[in-house]
């Protein structure tokens, strides 16, 4: 019964999920209006027939600034994330296995890094490089560095003492195929859980980051940046504003659920000690 | 609580910040192209003797490490550096800007650690079918609503139901205790929401972990009430990863007023830093990232510290 539950929950996020994400990938070929074109006569009208959800301050289509933002967003996130992924998971998998002196220097490193608010040090990596999209994927890509090394050095220790890991070192093989195809394989539930839920933390960080100005600039479609926009006109039409809010929770509520319902069907350990709460 | 951990917990402290410091001197001179010329473009004509001024005034012309060494050493004595524009000492601009952001921090703690306990508490007896689903989809959609959204929402709200009602700016609770306390009312719910779920989601399962303990059942058979087994015995248990969690949580709502100042008009640490960033006032943003962080890495120590108090298994 728990378990066909968990399976319905994982299936619902996924779902939700995936169109979600097709929905974004796929803007450009589904017939939504141009993001881009204003019109003037159209401007700051509530939901409408023609334009499903309003038009902003310019007359552009709400409905569509929406997608497209949620494009942007995703495309900036999806490349912080792998690329804090890329760096972390190999700084944690690499402290793992050699542990000493190396793994000493690079995980306290990485608490240094750790030390920062989050968002504060994206802001002061943005501050250096200067505010656009780029930066603001690079800077949430420092900041999750760390978050993923801590994630993977954990589980990734307990392997390096693994029966097998031990065995496969006996006979000779290298350390790259040990990492490689003894460590890895058995650390993908990890990452696809933490993968999950740090993309909808990192979609709130983004979106936080183009609120203040920081990320995406105009006329770029972002949710944050359309949140800022609306803010200024919110008296005469919420809409703008009220529809990016929605549409930012969704994609991040997506992600963490997606993430939480994966934890449940991928960790057998935290199902058992669920289930013995029950 | 011995010695050695004392000792130890505090020589990681002394390391760390020792690490933020490195990397918060290295803000500036990391910046691409000619710092000093993009510090002055923003509002004045760049001469060669404004940038060698302003160089020398950096100090950018030593070699890295005295360069440091002079930093780290005016740090130590307060002296942050000076304003770009002003001239002044950036420490005095952050000490006018501090208070707004350290009253809705702490506002915002008490209230997402205060009512975590009793919400938790509340929802580890949902147990089962739909009430675990209930709870569950709450603590995400808590943790995802984007706080600066429901600032934003909750100030058209109170603009449209209640027209009376200032919910913008800041007052000094010393001018106005009344004035101050209205104001921040909005900006502390937009801002612990997220804190909330996630320590209530902490402390449900911490509950429902420690409710399954022997000693709860021994508790339950020598006579106890189910209440006082509740609050007494498991929620005291529960407590210790709540603590670490509420430490963590500091850094996430440092941040999370900057972004909450911006939708309030607070002018706090947030405004300053942002204001300082489209100026190019870089001696202020490295200043205020290094106050925010330094308090952020001090308020973690003391929550070890106080870790290791109610937990005497930590320090052994």
């Amino acid at each position: 019964m728990h378990s066909l539950r968990q399976n319905k929950l994982l299936a619902f996020a996924l779902a939700f999920v995936v169109v979600q994400v097709v929905l974004a990938l796929a803007a450009p070929w589904l017939g939504f209006q141009d993001p881009f074109r204003q019109i003037m006569s159209q401007r700051i009208k509530a939901p409408n027939e023609v334009n499903w959800l309003g038009t902003d301050q310019l007359g552009r289509d709400v409905l569509a600034r929406i997608v497209w933002g949620a494009r942007t967003s995703l495309f900036s996130t999806a490349t912080a994330v792998s690329l804090a992924l890329l760096a972390g998971g190999t700084i944690g998998l690499l402290a793992a296995y050699y542990r000493g002196w190396f793994d000493r220097i690079v995980m306290r490193t990485m608490d240094v890094l750790f030390a920062f608010p989050i968002l504060l040090l994206a802001i002061g990596v943005i501050s250096v490089l200067g505010p656009n999209a780029w930066s603001a994927a690079i800077a949430i890509a420092i900041v999750y560095t760390p978050i993923f090394a801590r994630l993977l050095r954990g589980p990734a220790l307990v392997l390096c003492e693994a029966e097998y890991v031990l065995g496969a070192r006996a006979v000779g093989a290298s350390d790259l195929r040990i990492i490689g195809s003894h460590i890895l394989p058995n650390l993908v539930s990890v990452i696809l859980v933490q993968t999950s839920i740090l993309l909808s933390a990192a979609i709130l960080v983004e979106a936080s980051l183009s609120f203040l100005g920081l990320g995406a600039q105009p006329p770029t479609p972002s949710l944050g940046l359309m949140l800022s926009e609306g803010r200024n006109f919110l008296l005469l039409s919420p809409w703008p504003a009220v529809f990016a809010g929605i549409a930012i929770l969704l994609l991040s509520f997506g992600f963490n659920l997606l993430g939480d319902a994966l934890r449940d069907t991928l960790d057998p350990r935290l199902r058992d000690a669920e289930a013995v709460a029950q | 609580m011995n010695t050695r951990f004392l000792i130890g917990r505090f020589i990681d402290l002394c390391f760390v910040l020792f690490g933020v410091s490195i990397i918060v001197f290295l803000m500036i001179r990391l910046i691409p192209g000619d710092a000093v010329a993009i510090m002055l473009g923003a509002n004045t004509e760049i001469t060669p003797d404004r940038i060698a001024e302003l160089r020398d005034r950096l100090g950018l012309d030593d070699p890295l490490l005295v360069q440091y060494g002079h930093w780290l050493w005016g740090v130590v004595q307060g002296d942050l550096g000076t304003s770009i524009w002003t001239g002044r000492p950036v420490l005095g601009e952050i000490a006018s800007a501090i208070w707004p952001t350290v009253e809705l921090t702490a506002l915002s703690v008490l209230v997402g650690a205060g009512l975590s306990v009793p919400i938790g508490a509340f929802m580890a007896q949902a147990r089962g079918g739909a009430a675990e689903v209930a709870v569950r989809i709450g603590a995400i959609a808590g943790l995802t609503i984007p706080s600066f959204w429901l600032g934003i929402v909750s100030i058209f709200l109170v603009a449209k139901l209640l027209p009376g009602v200032s919910a913008l700016g800041y007052v000094p609770f010393t001018d106005n205790p009344l004035g101050n306390l209205q104001r921040m009312v909005l900006p502390v719910i937009a801002l612990s929401l997220p804190m909330l779920a996630n320590l209530s989601r902490l402390v449900r399962s911490a509950m429902l972990d420690a409710l399954g303990q022997d000693y709860v059942r021994t508790a339950r058979a020598k006579g106890a009430s189910r209440r006082r087994v509740v609050y007494r015995h498991a929620l005291r248990n529960a407590l210790i990863p709540f603590v670490t969690s509420v430490g963590v949580s500091v850094g996430y709502l440092l941040g999370g007023a900057i972004v909450v100042e911006q939708v309030f008009a607070i002018p706090g640490l947030g405004r300053l830093v942002l204001g300082a960033i489209s100026e190019r006032n870089y001696p202020l943003v490295q200043a205020t990232i290094l106050v925010i962080t330094a308090t952020f890495v001090l308020v973690n120590f003391a929550v070890d510290l106080l870790y290791a108090a109610i937990d005497p298994r930590v320090t052994n």
